[in-house]
């Protein structure tokens, strides 16, 4: 009972803190100055369309490289503590006929478009993350259709390790070649506004951040599955 | 009246959430307390962010640049904190599964070691 | 415009209070993962796209699978003592 009414006087304290962030809120009318030069200038000067891409690779990329190491210190910790403790000792059901038909077919045509959505991602809504969870779901599917199939970690880690060292090396290639620091997409000539193969290094560097995002979350997703019998003789 | 709408509705998310997270015994369920907390907060970082009228940040041509555009950078944090989210519920679920495999038991009461 | 936004908004904090209140984890989950999609619908009509594809793809596609793997981690050790 004590307990209730401490909760209850959290969450009442919470919501009216809450309240007096509600009530002073109304919606702007016009941008603040960084958000307005990002807007305003960011097309011109990245040649980038999708403003939220090159906020995300360019002007805040540092963020982006400190954001894709903690998700990979995550899936390093999950698939440790995973392993220590695995106690898989029965063969898992099949998929049934049906799913793994299916899968045989989508599987490549759902990689295929992760790959679409994060080599488009300067030109249209999308990129690297949402092209990595496409990845990630693919291999749901197939994780779900075979149980038993032997998990390919190797070739995980390889994907994942070379894509994030190429990623670092595109940025300290930014440092020394361009005029404005790590992470600067302009070591290429910029190309033709709304074209793929535009916006210098932003294509190039949201390819790989993809190829890490999806090898991180396949291999959480691997985890979670867990290794079955035969593969741990 | 969108960004009215949706500052509400968030902060009653993470209301909700917070609600969840407390009064639960159950570990799994206290982590999805914790994910609507999560999704609150997205939704209230992205009304700070909206403007009237406003258009997503997507410039087709050059000569669009004139146009009312919503803020980018608060959708760049929140597109950032969505991936660290799911990075985080994993490792929260993984606590939750070798605890359970140590005690036999989600029930929160039962951990009394503080150490397991 | 409004309108809509509204009745999703309703939904979306109705599936969020199921998610807290009902005894079934298994549903639990699944109201948690309904959340995230139709956050992910408030997410278009605040004209953040590049949000809307991330939270529908990972906030509420990949995490409600993580959880239902952890919960048949969780299920099969019940079954065995």
């Amino acid at each position: 009972m004590v307990k209730k009414g401490f909760i209850l006087l959290m969450i009442v304290a919470l919501g009216f803190m809450l309240w007096d962030f509600v009530g002073n809120y109304s919606s702007k009318t016009e941008l603040a100055d960084v958000s307005s030069h990002y807007v305003e200038q960011g097309p011109e000067e990245l040649g980038a369309a999708n403003v939220v891409t090159s906020v995300v690779v360019t002007y805040r990329g540092l963020d982006t490289l400190g954001e894709v190491t903690i998700l990979f210190a995550a899936a390093a910790v999950v698939g440790l503590l995973l392993h220590l403790n695995r106690n898989e000792n029965e063969q898992r059901r099949e998929g049934s006929e049906l799913l793994k038909t299916g899968t045989a077919l989508l599987f490549p045509l759902i990689l295929l478009f992760g790959v679409y959505v994060f080599i488009n991602g300067h030109l249209t809504p999308g990129g690297g993350f949402q092209g990595g969870a496409i990845i990630a779901s693919a291999v749901v599917l197939s994780v779900l259709s075979d149980p038993n199939k032997k998990a390919g970690h190797t070739a995980l880690t390889v994907i994942e390790s070379l894509s994030g060292l190429t990623y670092v090396l595109l940025g300290a290639a930014g440092a020394i070649l361009a005029v404005n620091g790590f992470l600067d997409n302009r070591i290429l000539p910029l190309g033709e506004y709304g074209s793929l193969l535009s916006a210098g290094l932003i294509p190039a560097i949201y390819s790989v951040v993809g190829l890490k995002v999806g090898s991180e979350l396949s291999s959480v997703v691997i985890s979670f599955k867990g290794d079955s019998k035969e593969e741990e003789v | 009246m969108i960004g009215t709408m949706a500052i509400i509705t968030g902060s009653l998310l993470i209301l909700i959430g917070l609600w969840g997270l407390l009064s639960n015994k159950d570990i799994i369920r206290m982590i999805v307390g914790f994910s609507l907390f999560d999704v609150g907060i997205h939704i209230v970082m992205l009304s700070i962010g909206y403007i009237n009228g406003g258009t997503a940040p997507i410039v087709e041509k050059l000569s669009d640049l004139g146009k009312t555009y919503v803020d980018p950078v608060p959708q760049a944090l929140v597109l950032t904190a969505i991936v660290i989210g799911l990075g985080i519920t994993a490792f929260m679920l993984t606590y939750a599964v070798n605890m359970y495999l140590k005690k036999g038991t989600l029930d929160i009461d039962k951990f009394e070691e503080l150490k397991w | 415009m409004n309108i809509i936004f509204l009745i999703i908004a309703v939904f979306t904090v109705a599936m969020a209070l199921y998610a807290v209140m009902t005894k079934d984890r298994t549903m639990a989950v699944l109201a948690a993962g309904a959340t995230g999609l139709f956050a992910s619908i408030l997410f278009v009509m605040m004209a953040a796209p590049d949000v809307a594809m991330t939270e529908a793809a990972i906030g509420s596609g990949l995490t409600t699978f993580i959880f239902f793997f952890a919960l048949r981690k969780v299920k099969r050790g019940q079954k065995n003592g």
